[in-house]
């Protein structure tokens, strides 16, 4: 039970998400009027996609100073929650996408959205992350040479999906000719289910990365006892 | 011979630069034997091996653009009018893309010599950069200099420095084995 609080917060602070999110009134703007709730789904899960491969990223860096395995199974199993969570970010954009784009852009505007391209290429970088480490057998050589590849992929990543997007025009509410939200002026009414959304849906990710890891630990027990 | 457009030359140096990056240099580290590896284990630390690798590439890389400008020019016309500008940028370019997959060659060769591996992973890498250095090079066809090309220019120096410090921080625990 000690343990535990931060299940009981994370459901709590989901199930917050999910009715203040629907229920609660929000400020109207144009163009995007009620999709703008999708704010604490849709953002949320680009906040905790980046938090997954961050922690993946931490536990990739120990595994390389350590040479422990155990470090090496959390690393992957971030990374896999990770890219979920990715999936899940593009679903729940393309529902919003229908609502708003595709009444006031056209198709080649939307193909080459930038944002869409830059996490295009997070997520092929990942699965490029598990392609080499499947195509390796030796258990220790595909922890070390998967740590630097994790550790140079992250540093690259950097650009895809946080600088170069912001370079260019781009559909997103915040940016470019789209009349919405950015951090610094969006409203409070959106700030109280925001941040906690943060919260509740990062620690979700937690929550299934752990009970992954809890498997694969059980599975290679005898490797990491030997 | 009709010429193509500046949009379209400019797109298609640099996916030709992509893939002659690809051939030549990731050969650095596939192409190696298991021996000459061994030799070069007994004479040199995994830095000094990474750095030299490094910077042998950028030349080889900055030859083959030099190479593919003076034959783009040859058979698709040169729509080039600051020269200059463009002979840093491809060599800027080519720098940046030899480092990235120097580095993605070692890793490559680690994994039983897998030249299908050295695709997977450098093509999403690349992509980012890849679209930067267009966005750059399109200057060099017109008289009116965009803004913020300075901090493009910047940005795409900060990145090879990056990958620069990556690889030689993560080289040596390839390097044992």
């Amino acid at each position: 039970m000690r343990k535990s609080w931060w299940k009981i917060l994370c459901v709590c602070l989901l199930f917050y998400t999910v009715a203040g999110g629907l229920l609660f009134d929000m400020p109207a703007r144009e163009i995007l009027h009620e999709t703008i709730r999708n704010m604490f789904f849709h953002v949320c899960m680009w906040f905790a996609m980046m938090i997954l491969f961050t922690a993946s990223v931490v536990y990739s860096v120990k595994y390389l100073r350590s040479q422990n395995l155990k470090h090496d199974i959390y690393a992957v199993n971030f990374a896999k929650t990770g890219i979920l969570f990715a999936l899940l970010g593009y679903a729940t954009g393309a529902v919003w996408a229908k609502y708003t784009w595709t009444e006031y852009a056209d198709d080649t505007q939307i193909f080459t959205e930038p944002k869409l391209t830059g996490a295009a290429v997070a997520l092929l970088i990942y699965f490029a992350y598990l392609v080499l480490r499947g195509s390796l057998t030796d258990i220790d050589k595909k922890a070390r040479i998967g740590a630097v590849y994790a550790i140079f992929a992250y540093a690259m990543l950097f650009p895809s999906i946080w600088i170069l997007p912001r370079l260019m025009e781009s559909l997103h509410p915040g940016k470019g000719g789209n009349p919405a939200l950015n951090f610094r002026d969006s409203d409070d009414r959106i700030k109280m289910v925001f941040y906690p959304a943060i919260i509740g849906w990062t620690l979700l990710g937690v929550w299934i990365t752990s009970l992954k890891i809890r498997f694969d630990l059980i599975k290679e027990k005898s490797l990491l006892n030997g | 011979m009709g010429q193509p457009e500046t949009t379209v030359w400019n797109g298609l140096f640099w996916m030709i630069q992509l893939f002659v990056c690809v051939n030549a240099v990731a050969k650095s580290f596939l192409s190696e034997t298991r021996g000459r590896m061994l030799y070069f284990y007994s004479v040199a630390g995994g830095r000094h091996f990474i750095i030299a690798k490094l910077l042998f590439n950028v030349l080889l890389m900055a030859i083959m653009t030099l190479t593919s400008w003076l034959l783009f020019a040859a058979f698709l016309g040169n729509p080039v009018i600051r020269g200059l500008q463009f002979l840093g940028i491809s060599i800027l370019g080519g720098t940046s893309l030899s480092l990235v997959f120097t580095f993605l060659s070692a890793i490559a060769a680690r994994a039983q010599q897998n030249a299908a591996l050295m695709a997977i992973m450098g093509f999403p890498l690349i992509i980012p950069q890849l679209m930067l250095l267009m966005k750059i090079s399109n200057i060099v066809f017109s008289d009116v200099i965009q803004g913020g090309l300075l901090e493009m220019v910047l940005l795409l120096a900060g990145l090879d420095i990056l990958v620069i410090a990556l690889a030689v921080i993560l080289f040596p625990f390839l390097w044992k084995d």
